[in-house]
């Protein structure tokens, strides 16, 4: 049947079981607005302060809920505003389509008003670009779009239309076609064919599972990596049985948190840059370590030549790109984590490693942090925070000393639980992501925790969460600093604070209330607490700003580039 | 070490961009590159020479396979695939240094393209090594200018991508 081509593209998505957008408008894209205008029933779209707020929305849905998001912008400043948004996601294999208009075509490469050559921009942090300059091909390059954004290793892509394919008086041949169809049909069935492309996720190789199974029925010392794989894959429940059924303990990485139960008697904590002693000394010491999911950063993988020196490495991945890549390794399985860690729990025996574990867990999985008597430490405030919110909330983190504090001090049981950006580092990242997970599931209580310098990248997404009643509680961790980089100029740089300064912060609390939130500012246990009860009370968007000192540091601490048991900081 | 690899995209604009972007991106340093359409006109062949080391070729041949315009990607083996360049060399020549000029073209299987007084424009199609050989017997000649395409290969034998 012929449609309006704006209709085709709606309806795409609803063939997806889009119900959500975050997006802002602009010229190049108006035609799209003018067509959600009659579908507002069908689909929700939340407008943000600012793009980039808009796409860690849609990220953080992504995240939170492990459907696709959709993020909508208009051409030029609007498309470059999501592009840190994108390569967030993009990091954090976060699937999530992008949808910007261009100039009309014969606009194109004419240096027109708010022309950009997005696709060029969005190449290198996209697992594919399209851009539209034929209505009819609409439906295929969608159904395409977001098979690519949701298989295989998740990530972002992006569409740019230009404005004359979205112009109302073009109409296009559109049939209507469930989601199960997509495959068997244009592009994407030819996708199929390809030795490259999982649009359908190969089953993984028996073999290579059962020489795993092998190599485990021959280790004393196996550490298990729950990695981010094991999140997005939503492997959390096979990867759970396996740990028990080997009894191995597990380290898990920042993109991990949520994959396997942090407060588990297996789990060993964060490993890497930041990890426990127990992590980092497992790894050093295990003969067989198994990664799944996880991509051997440089915050985890310090120095790849001395990480696991002692073990062999398997490498469990979906992405064949990965293997190999950062660190050697003797094994490897290429699939879904999902159904390996399945396969091979059916292929391996019962096990007991009590010595093994004895050994790590006399290093400390936790740090202890002292208390101060005059002012709230990190410590305290993740505790209390922990004491009173429900234990299923879900986590919001920005980037920095709070976002490694939180991740080591509370204990994220499934994915989606904790949303952080742990690839791309993007300060800025928690509050429209927090927002995107709240919207994502209603029913969870949200938390969003960051630092005085983080908050103030963004933070006019408090206009957002205030206007569509988006209950978040945030808590900035106010050291009146930029936490991180001052710890480097602590340890590294002989205390010169070059530019790490933050003293002349507004005032959060009055902040929060001129976009009409309620705030509280905090100083001992006890306000803190009432501020969260407060806060839960309300039921509506709350900031409470922690004052915390100024020189606290994050701990463990290993130097970039060194063997993970350095320590400069225990 | 220098390594071919041959890769079949879609014929679409933009997809040489993409290529090369991803060479860029992940620090690849390309030595050549070639493209020209197959004979389905909505495939092309991009040939590209990579000097590095194995890993890092098995990186880009990893890396390529991610992108949604490759269709196929593959190392070809040096004695396994017939690989040719083409050159076009202008020199200078007198009448007395014409003949001296013709006689290496017939040695190397060259082509004389162009001639003016003055001047020959010569043509090779063969390996990197035969073309530098080539040229090196010119420069007495006084080259005037020179042009090379990328190397572009298939492999030997009835086997194909």
């Amino acid at each position: 049947m012929k449609v309006k081509s704006t209709v085709a593209i709606l309806e795409c998505l609803l063939e997806q079981g889009v119900d959500t957008i975050f997006g802002y408008p602009g010229g190049t894209i108006l035609n799209i607005y003018d067509e959600l205008y009659d579908y507002q029933d069908r689909l929700h779209h939340i407008l943000t302060a600012h793009e980039q707020g808009a796409a860690h929305a849609a990220d953080g849905y992504a995240r939170a809920t492990g459907k696709v998001g959709v993020c909508f912008a208009t051409s030029g400043p609007g498309a470059t505003n999501l592009t840190t948004g994108i390569a967030t996601a993009y990091y954090d294999s976060s699937p999530v389509v992008f949808i910007t208009c261009n100039v009309t075509e014969n606009l194109l490469g004419k240096d027109a008003f708010q022309e950009v050559d997005i696709t060029g921009i969005a190449m290198p942090i996209t697992k594919a670009t399209y851009l539209v300059r034929d209505p009819e091909t609409i439906p295929d390059i969608l159904r395409e779009a977001f098979a690519v954004a949701a298989t295989g290793r998740p990530g972002p892509v992006l569409i740019d239309f230009l404005k004359n394919v979205t112009a109302p008086d073009v109409l296009i041949d559109y049939e209507p076609m469930e989601r199960k169809e997509h495959i068997k049909h244009g592009r994407l069935q030819a996708l199929t064919h390809r030795i490259g492309w999982d649009i359908k996720t190969p089953e993984p190789n028996h073999e290579d599972i059962r020489k795993l199974a092998e190599m485990l029925q021959n280790s004393e010392k196996p550490l298990l990596i729950c990695g981010g794989g094991v999140v997005r894959g939503r492997a959390h429940e096979q990867f759970r049985t396996l740990a028990e059924k080997i009894d191995a303990p597990v380290a898990i990485t920042v993109m991990g948190g949520g994959g396997f139960p942090g407060g588990h008697e297996l789990a060993t904590g964060m490993i890497g840059m930041h990890g426990s002693q127990a992590s980092n000394m497992a790894c050093d010491n295990c003969d067989l370590l198994i990664a799944v999911g996880c991509r051997f950063s440089d915050r985890v993988a310090l120095d790849p030549e001395t990480f696991a020196s002692n073990a062999k490495i398997v490498h469990i991945d979906i992405d064949r790109a990965e293997i190999g890549k950062n660190v050697r390794t003797d094994h490897h399985i290429i699939g879904d984590a999902k159904r390996v860690l399945e396969l091979l729990c059916e292929m391996v025996e019962p096990m007991e490693h009590t010595r093994w574990k004895n050994f790590i867990f006399s290093y400390p999985k936790r740090v202890a942090y002292e208390d101060k008597p005059d002012q709230l430490t990190p410590q305290q405030v993740l505790e209390t925070i922990r004491q009173i919110v429900p234990g299923d909330s879900i986590v919001a983190t920005d980037v920095g000393q709070h976002q490694m504090w939180t991740i080591q001090h509370f204990n994220f049981d499934y994915p989606g639980q904790l949303l952080t950006s742990g690839g791309f580092g993007t300060m800025g990242f928690g509050l429209g992501a927090a927002l995107g997970a709240k919207v994502g599931c209603p029913d969870k209580t949200v938390l969003h925790i960051t630092g005085d310098g983080c908050f103030r990248m963004n933070g006019q997404e408090m206009a957002t969460e205030s206007h569509y009643d988006i209950p978040v509680i945030t808590f900035v961790f106010d050291n009146r600093t930029l936490g991180m980089v001052r710890q480097w100029q602590n340890l590294i740089y002989h205390k010169r604070f070059s530019q790490t300064d933050l003293g002349f912060a507004p005032d959060f609390v009055k902040l929060a209330e001129a976009y009409g939130l309620k705030g509280k500012r905090v100083t001992n246990v006890q306000e803190l607490e009432d501020a969260i009860h407060e806060a839960l009370e309300w039921g509506h968007g709350y900031v409470v700003d922690c004052m915390i000192d100024t020189d606290e540091m994050v701990r463990p601490m290993v130097g970039g580039g060194q063997p993970i048991t350095n320590f400069m900081l225990i | 070490m220098k390594q071919t690899i041959s890769v079949l995209v879609e014929n679409q604009a933009g997809v040489l961009n993409r290529i090369t972007n991803l060479f860029s991106r992940r620090a690849f340093n390309i030595e050549s590159l070639a493209v020209g359409v197959t004979d389905d006109p909505s495939i092309s062949r991009i040939t590209i020479i990579v000097d590095s080391g194995n890993s890092v070729v098995e990186q880009v041949e990893k890396q390529l396979n991610k992108l949604v315009d490759v269709i196929k990607v593959r190392t070809l083996e040096d004695d396994k695939m017939i690989a040719r360049e083409l050159l076009i060399v202008k020199v200078s020549c007198t009448v007395k240094t014409r003949t001296d000029i013709m006689n290496l073209c017939q040695i190397m299987g060259a082509k004389i393209a162009d001639v003016s007084p003055n001047t020959m424009t010569l043509e090779l199609s063969d390996t990197g090594d035969r073309l530098e050989l080539f040229l090196s017997l010119l420069r007495p000649f006084s080259i005037l200018e020179v042009a090379r395409t990328g190397l572009i290969a298939v492999q030997k034998g009835s086997g194909k991508m």
